[in-house]
């Protein structure tokens, strides 16, 4: 006779009448299959802990969040974020779908060129853009988003050396209304700092004054936010025109829209508190519409959204080490998924499901990594089921960030593999080796071992 | 010899319930086995003996979960030293 399948024995205090603090208990479904292809043959092919990206998911976002857009206002142009996932195989389904680049340093602005991204779609933002940057931005047409005063004069300066005439931006920061208020962005809106950037641009006739940024914050969740920042900008733009005759050609309103993710201390899961693509084009797309901006003359709009796009099509699998009980006798569950390797741990509650049949059984668990670290906690308490040593979980919705962010800590960075449209998984990034690691590095010879020295 | 608790009562849906503290708890299918085990004044061994032949564990692993257990019941009071008569 075939012997039943062992659950791990389990006892729960009941307290009546008490609300639990996870709510209504609801059954958890298990995670098993990833596009057609399930999570254990992944993990066996590719080893634990793994970066999963679903390709359909990425060309599926892409194209509703363009839809949603683009039938609300006439002229939209996506520009992808390099630094919310800048692995070549992303970044290429993303130009494949139409998107420009969005870049925000030097590095990010080769890989750009390296994935054939002409430099005149290449959007050049941030704070820190070195004086060769610049060089290479002016001569290839890209954008370049003024960030602060040094900037705008650097450029003058390289204007006037034959390079090109430099096509610009200025980065516009404002009250939108929300909280907190990001002010260190580009030229402020309401103490004049930005009409100011913008006289000394066009007075200097050396610039071309082609567009107007901003960038409120990220995680928006209201989409009134960029109502107002939409509208501050318009009216930037008609101050221009109605001085200078000058005509902007667009108006980018940066990225910052949520994700599905459920930030700590949220009393609404991101399910339900992110607004959807439709709220914050209906915002953005109707002020500029309702602007004095000229019919005729209408920017085009550009959006710089990152986090919104990626973060569903990605999953992190990963694999149960230990369990065991703290000092009050709460459950907790090591996996094999640290901090490193999840940056976005430290600000979302993670939605982490088992990737095999459960019971309806649960139990609070902390949820650890496993680094020798205090602080490597994926989930401070999650109603959990009972998970066994060498059962794999899923961690939902880690596309965004945790890919540029992660860093090589006591062990190395896995595999990522991307799923295509076909259900075919491919490796888009090899886990890391030591060779890999050791190769930057140097040791002096005093400090060589006859074994390093005799390579 | 530890012990559960005398006066525990057991349903057969899954329900614990200590008449000296008034606590009530839910456990699931093993657990339930377990406990109607230890009611029965059942031994580790015998315990282990039986656990592993109705699923799908080896002694060893079932070592851990079982002292697991033990230490849980011990936290929610319900085990007790004294040999009952």
């Amino acid at each position: 006779m075939e012997k039943k399948p062992f659950e791990r024995p389990l006892i729960k205090r009941l307290n009546a009448g008490m609300p639990g603090k996870f709510g209504i208990h609801s059954h958890i479904e298990p995670l098993r299959e990833i596009d057609g292809v399930l999570v254990k043959d992944l993990i066996a092919e590719h080893g634990s802990p793994l970066y999963v990206l679903s390709e359909s998911a990425l060309r599926r976002t892409f194209r509703e969040a363009y839809q949603t857009f683009s039938t609300r206002y006439p002229r939209v142009q996506f520009a992808w974020s390099y630094k919310t996932n800048y692995l070549n195989a992303v970044c290429n389904v993303f130009h494949q779908e139409g998107a420009w680049a969005e870049v925000v340093s030097g590095f990010e602005y080769e890989k750009a060129l390296q994935n054939g991204v002409p430099g005149s779609q290449i959007i050049f933002n941030g704070p820190d853009k070195q004086e060769k940057d610049l060089r290479l931005a002016i001569k290839n047409g890209s954008l370049i988003h003024i960030d602060h005063f040094d900037e705008l004069y650097m450029l003058l300066e390289l204007a006037g050396q034959g390079t090109g005439t430099p096509k610009v931006a200025i980065r516009v920061n404002m009250d939108t209304g929300i909280y907190p208020r990001w002010d260190r962005f580009g030229f402020n809106y309401e103490n004049g700092e930005a009409w100011e950037a913008l006289n000394r641009i066009l007075l200097s006739e050396k610039l071309e004054l082609v567009g107007l940024h901003t960038h409120i914050g990220t995680y928006i969740l209201t989409a009134d936010a960029y109502r107002a920042a939409a509208a501050k900008l318009a009216s930037l733009a008609t101050g221009i025109e109605k001085k200078y005759g000058k005509v902007i050609q667009y108006i980018d309103l940066g990225g910052g829209f949520a994700s599905k993710n459920t930030l700590k201390g949220a009393y609404v899961p991101g399910t339900d508190a992110a607004p959807s693509f439709e709220e914050y084009a209906d915002a953005i797309s109707s002020a500029l519409i309702k602007s004095e901006i000229k019919p005729d003359n209408l920017p085009l709009l550009i959006l710089e959204t990152g986090r919104a796009m990626v973060d569903d099509a990605g999953y992190l699998l990963g694999t149960v080490l230990a369990n065991k009980r703290l000092a009050d006798g709460r459950r907790a569950t090591i996996a094999d998924i640290g901090v490193n390797l999840l940056f976005t741990s430290f600000w979302y509650q993670h939605e982490v499901l088992p990737a095999q049949d459960v019971s309806q059984h649960t139990e609070e668990t902390t949820l650890y990594g496993p680094l020798c670290m205090n602080i490597d906690v994926i989930r401070e308490a999650i109603d959990f089921p009972l998970l066994k040593k060498g059962d794999h979980l899923v961690i939902k919705r880690i596309g965004a960030y945790n890919m540029t962010q992660w860093l090589q800590f006591i062990n190395y960075r896995p595999r990522v593999v991307m799923i295509d449209e076909a259900g075919k998984p491919h490796v888009i990034r090899e886990r890391e080796d030591l060779v890999h690691l050791i190769r930057l590095e140097k040791v002096p010879e005093h400090l060589q071992s006859p074994k390093q020295k005799k390579q | 010899m530890i012990r559960l608790k005398k006066n525990i009562a057991i349903s057969d849906t899954g329900f614990v319930f200590d008449p000296s503290t008034g606590e009530s708890f839910n456990v699931n299918e093993t657990g339930m086995q377990m406990i109607s085990f230890l009611k029965e004044g059942k031994t580790p061994e015998e315990i282990t003996a039986l656990i592993t032949q109705e699923y799908n564990i080896d002694p060893l692993s079932f070592e851990k979960y079982f002292q697991d257990f033990m230490e849980m019941l011990k936290q929610f009071n319900l085990l007790t030293e004294k040999k009952e008569v």
